[in-house]
């Protein structure tokens, strides 16, 4: 009996916890779903309401900005890309770096590393400006590669792959030398599939990182057509209602992934037991 | 020339320490050799040089008529079984099998055919589409062999491949090892600290000690005839029987009793080597034994007391006489089957 009530106690403790995250995401989401006259004399709506395709059709299509060059579906066109272009290329980085760093007799490779890693200490926002002079130098502002790449290395990653690397015994590299893996091929056929859980929550991980980039968007793109969603958040002019509804689809994308990447995810953990 | 040959080989890490000691060997084609020693001997090291997984410091490695010095690991056309197997465990058994042979570049028909007859030997054909983590630690084993069958290479290399098995198994595989290499008819190195498995699989035997090949032979040359004290007291299960001694105008005289006309001229402290095997009682005996306690072994027993000055000895008798705690045996050494070594160098002298 007391077991009962200990742990719906600290069920009752969970579920508020969960209520005080999710209330204010609903509402929002409720409150996007009515008319705007509505939300202005009515305030925030817990329930839904029924202009829910008008609001977010009119958000997607409604060509925004100061020139009205772009429209919120380009803004997710442009934050897919950005994301989806931090994770991979941070992910690729970072396996090579730690390969480097475990597997090739480089002299202070450790030193190297924790050089590597204090990196994260001096975050983007600190280098912000020698960052967009060097970008500017190369004429990569307003484009992709722009918004991709100062920000695609990443130390965490590289820590995680290099301690994996490390826990990888001695003789599994032995072995496949022997069996005439050169080190391309060891790092491909071994080191790529071993650790493919972990690049996957890598790649979950960097994505969520890329697509939630305010500050460096804001200065490297000086175009409408680069704008993000997350940039976008700000920039996008209208009425209440359509700012709520912008806001809920910009949750989407970073849910989708952790959703369809996490079947993946737990799929290789149990497949290794 | 000989298949496999080792000339001056010294390895010395990068710290000092010296693991090998300029060592030379020449391994024939078909032989099976075993390095036994205790653990830190070098003996481990000395494989691994041949499979190129240790650099040379000194010396030379011919493998087949060719300087192996400088030569990749993945050019020297050996296999290796490690001690934890190491098998590829993202890869089920059958690719663990073809991998090597798919990085040289042979084609599908062919490794699907030697994988499937290297399977075939060595009863694995059932598990090919396994990975290794749901193989017992026999089938691992096997797999882990039938890796290095598959290439069909110059040269095997076991080093210590039974020691994560159990005792049975151990016992088993070690047969299956003996029968396979016979049947392959591949040039084999094995590493072990056991020195049974040492006996049982060695056409020639060599005992490492401290990074030096203390004696070179086929396993019945060195339990009979052992060179040095550590090989004596290395070789044999139980271990030898050892006795302080001064040996003098081929008198041997040992605590409590005394050898005549022994074959050396040697003159000093000596230690005196007897296997608990080469003892038999009666009356009157060289050797009083105070029994303390007995290991009936079935086919043997094994007693185990004290000396009268208290030293622990041990001896080995058929298993259907009965021995009493407590009792005294009278032993006698069997005709000349003892060993003396100089106690100062542990050199044998008779």
């Amino acid at each position: 009996m007391t077991r009962f009530i200990t742990s719906s106690f600290s069920h009752l403790i969970l579920l508020i916890g969960i209520l005080i995250m999710v209330v204010p995401v609903w509402m929002i989401f409720a409150s996007s779903t009515h008319t705007s006259s509505m939300i202005n004399m009515n305030g925030l709506q817990m329930f839904l309401g029924d202009s829910f395709y008008e609001n977010y059709l009119r958000v997607l299509l409604y060509q925004g900005g100061f020139f009205k060059e772009i429209t919120a579906l380009k803004m997710f066109f442009n934050s897919f890309i950005m994301a989806t272009g931090v994770a991979i290329l941070s992910v690729v980085t970072s396996l090579m770096a730690a390969y480097a760093l475990v597997y090739y007799r480089i002299k202070h490779a450790t030193l190297l590393f924790w050089i590597i890693f204090i990196t994260i200490l001096v975050p983007l926002e600190l280098r912000i400006f020698p960052t967009y002079s060097v970008m500017a130098e190369l004429n990569l502002v307003n484009s992709y590669f722009g918004l991709i790449v100062p920000i695609s290395a990443s130390a965490i990653a590289t820590l995680f792959f290099r301690q994996f690397y490390k826990t990888v015994p001695d003789e599994l590299l032995e072995s496949a030398k022997l069996d005439g893996a050169n080190t391309w091929r060891f790092f491909v056929d071994f080191l790529i599939p071993l650790s493919k859980t972990m690049i996957v929550a890598m790649l979950i991980f960097m994505f969520v990182f890329g697509y939630n980039q305010y500050l460096w968007p804001l200065l490297v793109t000086t175009s409408e057509q680069y704008w993000t969603v997350v940039m976008g958040l700000k920039m996008m002019s209208g009425s209440i209602v359509h700012r709520f509804a912008f806001v809920i689809m910009s949750m989407v994308p970073p849910i989708l992934i952790i959703i369809v990447l996490q079947k993946h995810f737990i799929k290789g953990v149990f497949q290794d037991k | 020339m000989s298949f496999l040959d080792l000339k001056n080989v010294t390895k010395i890490y990068p710290n000092g320490t010296k693991a090998v000691h300029e060592t030379s060997l020449s391994i024939d084609e078909g032989e099976f050799m075993v390095f036994v020693g205790p653990s830190g001997c070098g003996k481990s090291t000395l494989l691994r040089m041949v499979a190129g997984l240790e650099d040379i410091t000194e010396g030379d490695i011919n493998l087949d008529g060719k300087l192996m010095n400088e030569v990749d690991p993945s050019e020297r056309d050996v296999a290796m079984v490690f001690q934890n197997y190491a098998l590829y465990p993202h890869m089920n058994v059958y690719n663990n099998l073809a991998y090597g042979l798919k990085n040289r570049g042979i084609d599908k028909e062919t490794i699907e055919q030697k994988v499937n007859d290297a399977a075939k030997l060595l009863q694995i054909s059932d598990y090919l589409q396994r990975k290794p983590s749901m193989l017992s630690g026999g089938q691992r084993q096997r797999v882990a062999m039938g890796r290095a069958i598959v290439r069909n290479p110059k040269i095997f290399l076991f080093d210590e491949p039974l020691s994560n098995l159990d005792a049975k198994l151990r016992i088993q595989m070690r047969l299956e090892i003996k029968k396979l290499q016979q049947k392959v008819g591949v040039t084999s190195i094995f590493v072990t600290h056991d020195q049974v498995e040492a006996m049982t699989l060695a056409d020639r035997l060599a005992v490492i000690n401290n990074g030096i090949i203390e004696q070179l032979g086929t396993p019945i040359e060195i339990y009979d005839n052992p060179k040095s004290l550590f090989v004596a007291g290395f070789i044999g299960s139980p271990q030898m029987n050892f006795l302080d001694g001064n040996l003098k105008n081929k008198t041997l005289s040992a605590e409590g009793f005394e050898i005549k006309d022994i074959n050396s001229d040697f003159e000093g402290e000596v230690t005196l080597g007897i296997r608990p095997e080469h003892l038999s009682q009666s009356e009157n005996g060289l050797i009083s034994l105070r029994v303390e306690l007995v290991e009936q072994l079935g086919s043997d027993n094994l007693v185990y007391g004290q000396l009268k000055n208290k030293k622990d000895f041990c001896y080995r008798c058929p298993g259907n006489q009965t021995i009493e705690k407590g009792s005294n045996l009278s032993l006698n050494i069997d005709n000349n089957k003892y060993y003396i070594f100089d106690k100062s160098t542990g050199k044998r002298v008779n």
